[in-house]
């Protein structure tokens, strides 16, 4: 959809900032430009919607060349997110979520119903449509970023460094929440980070740019597995390298059933089934097994202790991974949130398993003191990595 | 005796507001317009200049040092100058309030345009916004409350000159007060002019000062927190 032909851009003095970049970028991939500053990441994202223009090369777009294209038009089709975040603040968020729809001349019942439709996407409630971006938080006002870049429906999104200013849970939070609406929304996203953490968890394929060369454009895996040269080997980091290795598992193989009830039963039920299970999370789904929220001993104390029904005591917000995930990923999550467990769900967001900080325990037991004794070192690191 | 002459100067300002209260009127709206003319032709040639330059940031220093140099004129010498082309009468006042209002404004709106965070115009220009759309939908909103300062800075200057403007025959409250120079005993006749005129200069500080604040970004948002956190309180 996106190919990318011989892109060169030389400034002043004869310095080229992107030298000779050919990439091809499919329908609904999630590409990420990684580097280190002066790679000419960003030069190559901001040539895509002509922000700068190249010196020479081309950029196709469905079989266009985008320097025939009129650039106002061109930048109203591809969303753009950055940094800054730049939302303006004489704005209210409903007229900054609804900016481009404004240029393209919407009615204003489509744009109402598109900024109602999106904030529900990014998990805050409609009543912040008709505040000012100074009374939200920084993560807020990102997520309110990322849900302008798709206001008009357009299908590729640039993203500039978008997470790099947040504090580590709020950035890991919104990777999440933009890796989903990716894969829901079905978007090509081309995204530039100097984290390769960020680059490894997001990415469909990783373009590695040193002095505005591509050293590498490979799926995450391959990246890992094989490093081009050096340079990539250095920039990835050797903890990354040994957390690779073959052994690694999904967190399907290790899974465990988890204990769930439907949302309409009463809280009595939810609690007898609590006791005669022994477990202290019970997860809430609907009649077709989606994942809808938990319930813990929280959920009966406290002022929640009068409700009658699983609906009003419910917690809504739930950290989950999807089918296929590694093992280490969950592990990483589960630390880094301080979490008890987390629920496992498939693409259609039903719940199928459950990860808790016990039968992790029982995997790295299983690995390094079971039948894998020949890989035992190397685990015993791969874990330790985990842990810190 | 002191104390009576005090007192005989405030009963003749009084007298004198009994007697002449439309007349002093006349005369302090006369001078208001005289005034606002020329602030008014100012802004509507200056905000472009300050836009334009704010573009063209090589130009920048030239015109701001021009209008810089209008200003060390003196008013008095300046309106003689322009009295050689346009003789006596209203014009030649507007035409000094005008030339002196330029630097405030002009300065104001290059400094709003200037000073607005970059991120925001990259923001709108990567969405999509043309040119003239980034000066109408980002660029003039955020500094609308900078270049009212400017308008207030040379409005209130101009309130000023506009009183010199009396001795080239323009009318305005500059009248009562050389009259007030010119006759034995004056004070009183002064003070019914300058109480007026500086009355006109803190009547437009404030009026203009609260359209500032309604404007600026900044103000806004601590009014809208504080409106939140008394809501908050509330519940």
């Amino acid at each position: 959809m996106l190919s990318i032909q011989n892109l060169t851009k030389t400034y002043r003095g004869n310095k080229k900032a992107v030298d000779n970049l050919s990439i091809d970028i499919e329908q609904g991939e999630f590409i990420v430009f990684i580097g280190t500053s002066g790679s000419g990441k960003t030069t190559a994202l901001r040539m895509i919607n002509r922000m700068i223009e190249p010196t020479s090369g081309k950029i196709m777009m469905d079989g266009m060349d985008l320097s025939k294209m009129n650039p106002v038009q061109l930048r109203r089709q591809i969303g753009y997110v950055i940094q800054q975040i730049g939302l303006m603040p004489h704005m209210t968020i409903r007229e900054n979520i609804t900016l481009v729809p404004k240029l393209l001349k919407w009615d204003k019942q489509e744009k109402d119903k598109v900024a109602e439709r999106l904030i529900g996407l990014v998990n805050l409630p409609t009543s912040y449509l008709d505040m000012y971006p100074a009374q939200l938080s920084g993560g807020q006002q990102q997520r309110i970023g990322v849900i302008r870049a798709l206001a008009a429906n357009q299908d590729i999104i640039l993203m500039d460094e978008p997470f790099g200013a947040l504090d580590p849970i709020t950035r890991d939070t919104l990777q999440d929440l933009m890796k989903d609406l990716q894969v829901r929304l079905g978007k090509t996203v081309i995204f530039v980070t100097h984290d390769m953490d960020e680059a490894i968890k997001l990415a469909d394929r990783i373009c590695i740019m040193h002095e505005g060369k591509v050293v590498q454009f490979d799926t995450p895996d391959n990246i890992l597995a094989n490093p081009a040269n050096d340079f990539v080997r250095d920039f990835i980091g050797s903890h990354r390298l040994i957390q690779n290795k073959p052994s690694v598992k999904i967190v399907d193989e290790v899974m465990i059933q988890p204990i769930s009830i439907t949302i309409e039963k009463s809280l009595d039920d939810a609690l007898r089934l609590m006791v005669s299970k022994r477990v202290d999370t019970l997860f809430v789904t609907d009649a077709d097994k989606r994942l809808i929220g938990y319930l813990n001993v929280d959920s009966f104390t406290g002022p929640q202790r009068t409700q009658q029904s699983i609906n009003e005591v419910l917690q809504r917000e739930v950290i989950y991974v999807k089918t296929g995930t590694k093992l280490q990923d969950s592990v990483r999550r589960i630390l880094k949130r301080n979490l008890q467990n987390i629920p496992i769900v498939d693409n259609d967001h039903k719940l199928i398993g459950l990860i808790t900080r016990a039968n992790i325990v029982d995997t790295i037991y299983d690995t390094i003191w079971g039948d894998e004794e020949e890989n035992k070192n190397a685990l015993l690191v791969t874990r330790e990595e985990n842990v810190q | 005796m002191e104390d009576l002459s005090q007192l005989n100067t405030f009963e003749q300002l009084f007298y004198y507001f009994k007697e002449n209260g439309l007349y002093v009127l006349e005369l302090f709206f006369t001078h208001f317009y005289i005034s606002v003319y020329g602030v008014l032709l100012a802004a509507i040639i200056g905000i472009p200049i300050g836009i334009f330059i704010a573009k063209n940031m090589k130009l920048a220093g030239f015109i701001i040092t021009l209008a810089n140099i209008i200003q060390t004129i003196p008013a008095l010498a300046l309106m003689a100058m322009i009295m050689l082309v346009l003789g006596l009468g209203k014009s030649t006042v507007i035409a000094t309030v005008f030339l002196y209002s330029l630097l405030p404004i002009i300065k104001n709106t290059y400094t709003g345009i200037t000073t607005i965070n970059k991120s925001l115009t990259d923001a709108g220009r990567g969405m999509g916004m043309t040119r003239r759309q980034i000066l109408y939908m980002i660029e003039l909103p955020l500094s609308l409350s900078i270049i009212i300062t400017g308008i207030r800075i040379a409005l209130v200057i101009a309130i000023g000159i506009t009183a010199i403007g009396a001795f080239i025959g323009a009318g305005g409250l500059g009248d009562i007060i050389i009259r007030g120079t010119n006759a034995t005993d004056g004070t009183a006749i002064i003070l019914a002019g300058a109480i007026p005129t500086a009355l006109m200069a803190v009547i437009v500080d404030i009026g203009l000062g609260w359209l500032e604040r309604r404007f600026d970004p900044a103000k806004r948002q601590e009014r809208l927190n504080k409106a939140s956190i008394s809501n908050a309180g509330v519940e």
